[in-house]
């Protein structure tokens, strides 16, 4: 069943909006969904229990870790042969002054070491660009999407 | 022609799935990876072969090789679930491609992709005693 807008974490809904969608799906009263849709939507926001769970841990970390000056986490799993919705594969972009005089592969350890309860469960694919904040000023700010899936997940 | 020739390459794959997941990680394996990375100046443990890389990061470590003309040893981890859990151990690196030159892990896609865009994989290379065929290239290019 697809109306229920709890599971729908996508779609950030109005206190009506999502009443209402909760009144078509249950034909009961609008005054008694409405405040159980208030729970879901507290819920939403919170990103926790029926938001992006993954999504929200892995920002999570990274700001805790790294406090950087720009963050972006891009849920890459739809273009990979998962369900609608997963979370399976990941890009980060973090730019903090913690990576100042590190090469790369250190970086690299850094985030992945931040993320290891999640890449050990259920994170399949993570893609890092971990940049100082002078190289992320020089730089176009501008990342490019990962390479195209192939069709080797799961096996 | 090529039909068949896909099909073939999916049954082998699924025949060669290994079902043992939760085996304990023995320092055989260990040996086994530190033997392997040792056995050419460059190797890759990838997602499928070269000819027909099974994801889009090893796709993208074999078109950077492809490029600089580089010859290597290739390891397909889908087909030996030890050795993707063995290498992933030895190098403390979570995610598969990964890459090792002069028998020292390099790295996964998104270094290999950058050191190729910054001429650090050139010079990591020739460390190796490995010409990059884009040097090459290059000295065409300026003929």
């Amino acid at each position: 069943m697809n109306s229920s807008s709890c599971i729908k974490p996508q779609r950030m809904f109005t206190k009506y909006s999502l009443g209402q969608q909760l009144y078509k799906y249950s034909r009961k009263s609008f005054v008694l969904h409405s405040a159980v849709g208030n729970r879901c939507l507290q819920s939403e926001m919170s990103g926790e229990v029926f938001g992006k769970p993954v999504e929200h841990s892995i920002h999570k970390k990274l700001v805790e870790t790294f406090n950087p000056v720009h963050l972006d986490i891009l849920n890459e799993s739809h273009m990979h042969n998962v369900p609608p919705g997963s979370e399976t594969h990941f890009k980060v972009v973090v730019v903090s002054d913690k990576f100042n005089n590190l090469p790369l592969i250190k970086r690299h350890r850094m985030v992945n070491d931040a993320l290891s309860s999640d890449l050990q469960n259920g994170v399949h694919a993570l893609s890092i660009v971990a940049k100082t904040p002078d190289q992320w000023e020089e730089s176009t700010k501008q990342v490019s999407p990962s390479p195209a899936c192939r069709g080797g997940f799961g096996k | 022609m090529n039909i068949i020739t896909r099909t073939d390459i999916l049954n082998i794959h699924s025949c060669s799935v290994i079902t043992s997941l939760c085996r304990a990680f023995t320092s055989g394996i260990a040996d086994n990876v530190e033997k392997l990375v040792k056995k050419n100046k460059v190797v890759v443990f990838m997602k499928g072969v070269p000819e027909e890389p099974k994801c889009g990061f090893s796709n993208a470590v074999v078109q950077i090789f492809r490029m600089h003309g580089v010859t290597y040893d290739a390891h397909d981890v889908l087909k030996d679930e030890e050795l993707r859990k063995g290498v992933k151990a030895f190098s403390n690196w979570p995610t598969i491609p990964q890459v090792f030159i002069g028998g020292e892990f390099v790295g996964g896609c998104d270094i290999m992709l950058q050191m190729h865009q910054n001429g650090d994989l050139v010079e990591e290379l020739r460390k190796a005693g490995i010409r990059s065929a884009l040097l090459d290239k290059e000295t065409e290019d300026t003929k």
